[in-house]
Order: C-alpha cells, then structure tokens, then sequence
C-alpha cells in the first residue's frame, strides 16, 4: 500500500473542509465520540446541515468561531487501496503562505471551484502557486454542483475556462470532477444526479491516481545531516556520514565528489540501520562512508561524479514572501537548503509575478507577505543545486530572518 | 514487495530524517520519554537513525507519581539495554519545591502539574529541543501544529504566530530561552504505530495486552483501574474485567479498553474496528472542553 500527499485549496466559501470532512465520513474514518462531538458543536455554530464537516478540519478555536480555515490541518485516512495525507489549506489570500506551506509536500492538488462562480482570481492563484511549486497532478474539483442544476453545461463551461487559463501554466495531468460535497454528489459514490459525467468519484480517482514525481533526472543527490562518530574503542575510525537519498542511487564503490570543496572519492561502504548494502536508492536513510579521510560537514553534498549540480555563489529564484514585516534592501539572512545553511543576501527583485496571469510585471523592489517575485540572491557560503523543475529536493530553499529567526520567504530556483 | 509502495518505509524515512536534523541543529536535544508506544517507537528510530553512535540526547522522563508500575519497570529496563542516559524528574518534588496545589477530585489527574516539573527541566538543563511522540491524528489542536514547533521561553504555543514549514526544510533557528519541540511521528497514525510496532518487533509493557484487572466505572462510562490515588466515595461501580490500555498516561486519567487482545495481530484488528478514537476512549483529560488541547498547549504542554 502507498502514500498519497494531497492538498485542497479553493475560495473561503467553496466547501473545501466540507469536502474533506465528507471524504472522511463516508468512508468511515470518523470516530463516535468525534461525530457525537461534533453534532453538539454543530448545533451551535454549525450552518447547513445536521453535522457541518467542516468543523472536523477547523481545530483551532479562533477558525470554529470565525467559520475558516487560518492554519494548515493535517488529516489522515486509509482506504483498502491507499493511505492518504491531506493538507488542508486556507483558501484566503491573506493566508497564501499556509498554503504554500501545505501544497509544498503534495504531489497532488485538489483546487476547488464554485460551479455559480467558476473560475475565479482565487482559482487563478492557487493554479499559479501549483505551477511554481510544480504539483505533479492537478485536480479541479467543480463543487456545489447541486446550486448549479447538476448542468452539463455549466460543467463543461469551466472546464474550458479553465484549460484556457492553464494554458500559460504548463500545468501537467490535469483532471476535473463535477461533485457536490456538501449533499455527498462524486465524493465516495457515483452520483445519480449526475449521468453525463463518465469519470471516477473523488474517492476512486484518489485511489486509482498515479504518483507521477515530476523529477526529469535522476542524478545521485545526497547531503549529509550529521557524522557519526561513536569514539569507542572497538570503532575509533568509525566516520559516518548519516543523510538521506534526495534522489538517484548510491552504490558501493562509485565515484563521488564532495561538494562544494570538489574533492573526489569512492564509496566504500553504504549503510542502512547498521547493515551494509550494496546499492541505496532514493528516500533511503542511510549512512555513508568514504574511502579518502575527506573534511565533510552537515550541509555537504555528495554527489555522482557523473552528473554534477550547479554550485555557485549567485542564484536566481522564483520566492514567495511569507514574513508580516516587509523585505527590507540589503537585509542580511539565511538560506536553508535542506540541511544546508548559509548567510545571504537578496541583490535584486528583478521581477515581480503577477499570481492571477502568472505574467511577470516590472518590480519596484519592494516584496511584501504573499508576493511572489523572481530575485537573484548571493550567498555567503557555495550552494549545490538542480533547477527546482528538475529535482524538488535539491532546487527548493527557505529564507530566514537572522535576528527574529522567522522563516520569512519560501524559494524554487530557476 | 516494492519497498517504494510500503508507506510505513517512508513514515520511517521522514522520522529518521526528522531526528537527525535535530541532532545536526541542536546543542542540547532531549528525548521525552513517557514509556508509551509513540515514544518507544521514537526510541527504535532514534537507534536506526544513530547507531552505532551514542544518542545525541539523553532521555527525560516527567513522573507524575501516577505512572503504572509496567511502564515504569519498561523504562528503566529500556535505558540500560540500549545504554543511554536517563534523566527521571518527578512532578511531585516540583510540587514541593513550588508549593503547588496538588491535583484533586475522585480522578486527581496531574496532567496540568506536569507542565512545570517538564519546564523545569527543559530550564535545567537548557534543553533547545524537545523530542515528542506526539501525533496529528490523535487530536485536532495537534493536525495543526508543526513539526519543528517553536515555544517561548514560557513553553507556550501561539497557533498563530507559527513558522510557515516548507517540503522538509526544518527551521530549528531560536533565541536564548526559547525552545523547541520536535514531533517525528505527527504524520503516523494510531494504526500506522502498530502496523511499524508489528514490522519491527518491538517489546512493548505488558499492559497494552489483555489483562484481567479491576475498574471503576466512571460516568461516562470508562474503566479506570482501582488505584490508591482514587478518590473513591464507596458508591462507585466496580467491576473486574480483561481489559488492555490504548495509550499509556497516568493512571489517574488513562481509562483501559476491554480487550481480549493477546497478541498484536489482535490489538491491529481491534483497532480496525474500533468506533472510538484513541484519546475519546481513553483520556479524561481531552473531555474538559472542545479546546482543552489548544489551550493546555499554549500553556506549554506538549
């Protein structure tokens, strides 16, 4: 059985966590005292049915008061066919870095649309944010269906919108349900309402999806979190260089050069929970040693020496802005690259990206919370890289607001 | 079968990824160790995540002086076999020290004192990150907290103010006073913890198996073993049953399931069809109100 990583994004009002809430109710993954929980919360502030789901998402106190969704909730569930985690995320522009922060681990997006509304600037946005941070699969759930006469029509009519706008985006494997979540139409069953529509229910199109990584190369990628070296006796030249496999395969006795020092070596041994293999692939956590006493550090990369990254000083990446206080010219930070951190610095907003028409509009250097701009930083330290449209793992990074220690901007590097 | 399409491989990949990156950003880690099945399950990964170096980290236990014997025995038996260290710090002298109002009622729950014995630690010590086996779905104030979840120098946990968390970039960047807490296992469920708990062979204390043990009745209908911390009036119902425990808590708030589960196939099954969730079976202390979790939390609960 394997992981699906989906996220749901949509308008305030499109009924994502009514959605969410529905997957997980009619498929049995509520428990009684949940359910009994929420009829009694429901009878207080709930709106539209006996049990409004979307209290079943909402787990802060300030959302159940205000009716949405501030934070990104986590849910679970498991079918015969799958596991799922779900992000659920706040569809409210004010809120666009939570959404980031819920789509950047998913490998599929569900984007809600208002059948009465159709293609909204909210909808624009949230497709923009999926092409920047390259979602593998996009689905376009047309909700509420059922304030829409069920039309054919009107389904077919934002479908086309809605390919049109995506045009631009590049957006890969895009599919469209029409469903209404809130009387239950194409969630977990078929609807009777809705005989045009030949497709999978919601549920069985998340259960039957295939997890197409967009990851072009497969080069051999791997940074080093931590060395280990126990100093005992019995393993006093024991160096260990304990990381994961971003992507590729690592086998014993490849060639391999340490990044970015540039010195080359062989793997002499690979390591998983304390037993050797001979070949590691990605995702593995592994521990790693080298043939030559080399100097490595957390941070560090190891890569195949037949396929190097880019390692350079200057980069030029696409970032969204998610600190309440604005960039500030000049302003020294940090940039982390998975377990790679070092002190940098933004030289230039060459651009900014305008999030309903993904066009790139002059920039007047200013980035403030939710924009998304095009900038060249300068780090202190060398940075090894693929371009985020060839390996995610390698080609994403987070800034860091050195004095409050706020990770203040999430980055793809071009 | 394909490795890639075992789930439970890539749960594992992300907590021990989870760990090491708090080896490699925290001079003063620790391991919250309750003797409960999530954080046993840390402790496994914490070996493949290390061995054959030493824990980067001590263990630190907070005993409420409620704790069941088992689990107890469990943990002392833990730290000697895998030779780590074992920090043991007991709400009850935190009590004496800071002149506290010890918990009272007929179920004197100190789930709330343990709060200060586990800042007095932290402070200590100058622990930066706090390991815990907590996990998303077990409560809704818990599906949205983060991974890496920042904490004033009063532990307190503003839901708000939280770092946005990106693919698995973890910012663990504080300032003097404040901490972490660390949750490898936030995207595990309940029966994920069994499934691995199964995979790997783990040991766990006796009490998660059937047993025969006597109960009270509580008014909502839990089993709550007959202890000497109780305040019983004599009017309580009390019945002997075969009863095993979910989670591990103390036992002043932690009710028992009855159970016919010898074996960990059975408990799997149990919990498939199991119509009651993990903390609404088992903890009094989430029945306080809708957003008892949220608020002990901001309080600097884990």
């Amino acid at each position: 059985m394997d992981l699906l990583r989906f996220f749901t994004a949509g308008n305030v009002d499109d009924g994502k966590s009514t959605l969410i809430g529905r997957l997980l109710y009619d498929s049995n993954s509520i428990s009684t005292d949940i359910i009994e929980t929420l009829t009694r919360q429901s009878k207080t502030t709930g709106v539209n049915s006996d049990i409004d789901l979307a209290l079943l998402t909402d787990g802060l106190r300030a959302e159940r008061e205000q009716g949405i969704t501030i934070d990104v909730a986590y849910k679970y569930f498991t079918t015969e066919k799958r596991k799922f985690i779900i992000a659920d995320t706040p569809g409210h522009i004010q809120y666009t870095r939570n959404m980031f922060t819920g789509a950047s681990n998913a490998s599929l997006a569900i984007i809600l649309v208002d059948a009465r509304n159709g293609i909204t600037d909210q909808t624009k946005r949230h497709s923009v944010l999926c092409a920047i941070l390259g979602i593998p699969n996009v689905l376009v759930c047309i909700n509420k269906m059922d304030l829409a006469n069920y039309s054919e029509a009107r389904y077919k009519e934002i479908e086309t919108d809605y390919l049109i706008f995506a045009q631009q985006l590049a957006l890969k494997n895009i599919s469209f349900i029409p469903a209404s979540a809130l009387a239950g139409d194409n969630v977990v069953t078929r609807s009777d309402k809705m005989n045009w529509y030949k497709g999978p229910p919601l549920l069985e199109f998340l259960e039957t999806i295939e997890i197409v990584e967009a990851k072009k190369i497969e080069a051999s990628r791997f940074q080093v979190q931590y060395v280990i070296r126990p100093q005992t006796d019995e393993l006093h030249d024991y160096r260990g260089f304990a990381g994961k496999i971003v992507s590729g395969t690592y086998k014993k006795g490849q060639r391999v050069v340490v990044l970015p020092s540039g010195i080359e070596s062989e793997i002499e041994k690979i390591e998983i929970n304390q037993k050797e293999v001979t070949v590691a692939e990605a995702n593995d956590p592994v521990v790693i040693h080298l043939k030559d006493d080399v100097d490595i550090s957390r941070g560090n990369s190891i890569v195949s020496i037949a396929h190097l990254p880019k390692t350079e000083k200057e980069i030029t990446a696409t970032i969204c802005w998610m600190d309440n206080a604005a960039f500030i010219p000049g302003q020294k930070i940090l940039l982390q690259q998975n377990s790679f951190r070092t002190k940098a610095i933004v030289k230039e907003v060459i651009s900014k990206i305008d999030i309903h028409s993904f066009l790139e509009l002059q920039s007047d250097g200013s980035m403030k919370l939710n924009d998304i701009c095009k900038v060249l930083i300068k780090t202190a330290e060398a940075i090894s890289f693929d371009a985020y449209a060839d390996n995610r793992a390698t080609g994403a990074f987070i800034l860091v607001n050195e004095n409050t220690n706020n990770t203040i901007a999430a980055g793809t590097i071009n | 079968m394909n490795k890639k399409l075992d789930y439970l491989v890539e749960l594992e990949a992300e907590a021990i990824y989870i760990l090491r990156e708090v080896a490699g950003q925290f001079d003063r880690p620790a391991l919250l160790f309750s003797g409960g099945k999530d954080s046993i399950c840390l402790v496994h990964l914490a070996l493949k995540a290390f061995r054959p170096g030493k824990f980067p980290f001590p263990l630190v236990h907070v005993d409420t002086g409620h704790n069941f014997q088992e689990a107890l025995d469990y943990r002392d038996n833990l730290a000697k076999t895998i030779g780590e260290k074992l920090v043991v710090r007991k709400v009850e002298d935190t009590i004496k020290t800071k002149k506290l109002q010890d918990a009272k009622g007929k179920f004197p729950s100190r789930n709330g004192l343990q709060t200060y014995t586990l800042l007095e630690v932290i402070e200590e010590f100058e622990f930066d990150a706090c390991i815990g086996g907590a996990r998303r779905d077990e409560e809704k104030a818990r599906a949205k907290e983060r991974i890496f979840s920042v904490r004033d120098e009063f532990g307190q946990w503003d839901p708000k103010m939280q770092r946005p968390e990106l693919w698995n970039i973890y910012n663990g960047k504080i300032n003097k006073g404040e901490n972490v807490r660390v949750f490898p296992i936030s995207n595990w469920t309940e029966l994920d913890v069994w499934n691995y708990i199964k995979r790997e062979k783990i040991e766990l204390p006796s009490i998660y198996f059937t047993h025969e043990r006597e109960c009270v009745v509580t008014e909502h209908g839990q089993l709550m073993c007959t202890n000497e911390f109780l305040q019983l009036d004599g009017n309580e119902e009390i019945v002997t049953k075969n009863v095993r425990y979910r989670t591990v808590g103390d036992m002043t708030c932690t009710a028992a399931v009855e159970s016919e589960a010898y074996e960990i196939d059975d408990i799997i099954t149990e919990i498939k069809e199991a119509k009651i969730s993990e903390r609404g079976a088992t903890r009094m202390d989430d029945r306080v109100s809708e957003a008892a979790m949220e608020d002990r939390k901001k309080g600097g609960y884990f």
